[in-house]
């Protein structure tokens, strides 16, 4: 396989070198600040090397990453040639021309859309969903899936204890309910004079924190979007028995299992209790793994990573990551499009992933290695297995800050109950659809 | 030859230039001078104004360039005036103004009644106690989110000190009776200094005389404090009511930093519900509604204010 992909590298370099590229241009790529954007820079540079260009970067911190790029993509911006924008963001990215249409472009350079993680080809480069059409190359595969302190499941005098409360051995959770107990029992508990805490979880207010959370718990107590057979008719899926059961199981989940003061907490504060050894457990995207494998406190083995357990309606975890596309405003859109073709080859995305990119080309995780190539590696499989994601409508802003509201205002604030939160939702999606002419 | 600054003027200006400006009259010349002015505030306030009105009887939506805009009358302003989540923003709103500046004025007036005082050190106290407002408002509100974590924060373990409840056992921040409580406490923290000196400013405005005046007709000193004290700095007092009602109408960075508006919506303060309708879910027709809405009810309730102001400072 290395050898294959070095040969390929060789190759490529040879093609990109004699392409008969334009000027060298100044390139500028938008992304979010976060670990994953330091190794793309410096997965980058072979790119300057072999293309003449040169790479800035534009990094904004994730709570403010939508409010600026989507503003930047709105008024026509030039800042960004490419743009690795979220997943939601490929329907409006589509319909508002902000992106470029990539199928043309693939078609001529051979990069074939099969090669990839279907999961992530629906998620970041597809609109209309399941239509083949392409705005962006699938960039860096995400989920949400779960963190546990390893070496304090693994201490005796706490599987006994743990025993003796349930009736189980403490271990990896199979289910949400598992991993309530699990949280349950060290809500509170002292370990090394310290008091720890059950789970860190998504409740974040401002952005998409709560909604990236809870859905977790919807997905598998049995919430779907909308009806299969009749597009945009929600009422009873949204809103069905089990997706009150779910919303009603991340209330209780946060009211007896986090720490004090968690009410507005997404990727970073999760970040940081897990480090500090405040929590058990954190609930976050996998981007974090690598990072957290490295991490004096609780890298090195004493960590366990685990998909999101299954609930009473099958088993499903949130989806993240990003996909790449060139920003239609741009005037540098061949040296960009050059800047994907790179990126795409399969040994650029080999190397994505020693750099700890998580790649989404099926050839980088297809590889017999690539499971026991990480103690994650194997976690984030599974996880990529039974990913959802959310609306990605071009009206996904007014669809995602209406979930918001909703939701924090029942599970953090415990205004109402969920099935009038759901309700509420329903009604408010109805709106926005209607607005939208959808409906 | 006279050597004032206008003669030398004069004779610096070109005699071609003197005949044009000796053909125009003076209100012409006023319009010269003041035209680039008038010019700059219709550009950067009227226009955007005007526009903003003209937006707020559309559904217009600036993150679909490609939409049809539709003219929907005085729907926005129906929407936003029957809206239950409107009205709550308004209450969060009213319930910090309306104590940032009871506790501001209180605390702010005591703190510039006792620097008043001539002490040791005074001046040293004065800059100690003026710091927190020369910070940035979205480093106050970072600074007492960590000041209000329930398990390492300062301000949960005072709390603690003083009843001996459990620092952990409440959060300022998360919990939706004590947030808006809490916002009202890093206002109050980082603008009474501003009231503070306001009052300072009055107060040493008073002639010492007066008080003289009233030791000598044996007027004790709750008198003296009630019939001099409190008038002659009122027209003060009311103008930092003025400013800091002003300011916290529209206060978002510190709130935004503190709570992000939640938990739930306790703390979504209108301007951060604004900021949502308009830069979030790009309702701009709507949310222009929103802001001509507030608009008149600021600048409604400031002239009322004003008029006010001017009455007591003319008594």
């Amino acid at each position: 396989m290395r050898k294959f992909l070095l040969a390929g590298a060789a190759c490529n370099a040879i093609a990109l070198g004699t392409a008969g590229t334009a000027a060298a241009e100044d390139l500028t790529l938008c992304w979010a600040a976060w670990d994953p954007a330091n190794a793309l820079i410096e997965l980058s540079t072979d790119f300057e090397e072999q293309s003449g260009h040169t790479m800035n970067f534009e990094f904004v911190p994730w709570p403010n990453f939508a409010d600026r790029m989507l503003n930047e993509l709105n008024s026509g911006g030039q800042l960004c040639d490419l743009m690795i924008g979220d997943s939601q963001w490929i329907g409006g990215g589509a319909e508002n021309g902000h992106y470029v249409k990539l199928n043309d472009f693939f078609d001529e350079n051979g990069i074939d859309m099969a090669d990839f993680i279907p999961a992530t080809v629906t998620g970041y480069a597809e609109w209309p969903k399941g239509t083949p059409n392409y705005w962006a190359l699938p960039a860096f595969g995400d989920v949400v899936g779960w963190t546990y302190r390893k070496d304090w499941f693994e201490r005796p005098e706490l599987r006994d204890a743990f025993q003796a409360e349930y009736g189980r051995e403490l271990g990896v959770p199979e289910t949400l309910a598992e991993l309530k107990d699990i949280a349950e029992f060290f809500q509170g508990r002292e370990i090394d004079g310290n008091t720890v805490y059950g789970a860190a979880i998504y409740t974040e207010r401002g952005s998409e924190g709560i909604t990236m959370g809870v859905t977790n718990a919807l997905y598998n107590y049995g919430f779907e979007y909308a009806d299969p057979d009749e597009p945009y008719s929600m009422d009873g899926f949204v809103n069905s028995a089990g997706a009150v059961e779910g919303l009603e199981f991340y209330k209780e989940l946060y009211d007896c299992c986090t720490p004090p003061g968690s009410s507005n907490w997404y990727m970073g504060e999760n970040i940081d209790a897990y480090r500090s050894g405040q929590v058990a457990m954190q609930m976050n995207f996998a981007f974090i793994w690598p990072g957290v494998e490295a991490d004096p406190n609780v890298g090195g083995g004493k960590s366990g990573y685990f998909p999101n357990p299954a609930g009473p309606e099958g088993q499903f975890a949130q989806l993240g990551g990003q996909g790449i596309s060139v920003v239609a405003y741009s005037d540098k859109q061949d040296a960009a499009l050059e800047y994907i073709e790179w990126f795409a080859q399969p040994e650029v995305q080999a190397r994505w992933w020693e750099l700890g990119g998580y790649s989404a080309l099926s050839a980088v995780v297809e590889d017999p290695d690539f499971a026991t190539s990480q103690p994650y590696a194997q976690t984030f499989l599974d996880s990529m297995a039974i990913v959802k994601d959310f609306w990605a409508e071009p009206a996904y802003a007014d669809l995602l800050l209406a979930m918001q509201d909703r939701v924090h205002n029942y599970v953090i604030a415990g205004e109402g109950t969920a099935q009038e939160a759901l309700d509420g939702l329903v009604e408010d999606w109805t709106e926005v659809f209607e607005d939208e002419g959808k409906l | 030859m006279s050597d004032a600054p206008m003669d030398r003027v004069a004779r610096a200006t070109p005699a071609g230039a003197a005949r044009r400006i000796r053909g125009l009259s003076d209100r012409a010349i006023a319009w010269i001078f003041v035209a680039p002015s008038i010019f700059l505030l219709l550009a950067v306030n009227i226009f955007p104004l005007i526009w903003t009105i003209r937006l707020s009887f559309t559904d217009y939506r600036v993150n679909r360039p490609n939409r049809d805009v539709e003219w929907v009358g005085l729907r926005n302003y129906e929407r936003i005036l029957t809206d239950d989540d409107v009205w709550a923003t308004m209450q969060a709103t009213a319930h910090f103004l309306i104590w940032t500046i009871v506790l501001q004025v209180l605390i702010g007036f005591a703190l510039a009644w006792l620097i008043n005082k001539k002490f040791r050190g005074n001046d040293l106290w004065t800059t100690i106690i003026v710091l927190p407002m020369m910070l940035s408002p979205a480093v106050v509100g970072n600074f007492w989110t960590f000041l209000y974590q329930p398990q390492i924060g300062l301000f949960n373990y005072a709390v603690a000190f003083v009843t001996g409840a459990d620092p952990a056992s409440f959060s300022m921040i998360g919990d939706v009776h004590l947030a808006p409580w809490a916002i009202v406490i890093a206002d109050t923290w980082m603008w009474t200094p501003f009231v503070m000196l306001i009052c300072l400013a009055g107060l040493r405005s008073i002639p010492d005389s007066i008080y003289e005046a009233a030791e000598c007709d044996r007027a004790s000193p709750w008198r003296q404090f009630w019939t001099i004290t409190v008038p002659m700095v009122l027209p003060f007092l009311m103008l930092a009511v003025l400013f800091r009602g002003i300011e916290n109408f529209k206060m978002f960075d510190l709130v935004v930093q503190l709570t992000g508006g939640g938990p739930g919506n306790v703390t979504t303060l209108t301007s951060i519900d604004l900021k949502r309708e308009a830069f979030e879910r790009w309702r701009t027709g709507y949310s222009s509604a929103y802001a001509v809405i507030l608009f008149v009810t600021v600048f409604g309730l400031a002239s009322i204010y004003v008029k006010a102001l001017n009455k007591v400072k003319d008594r």
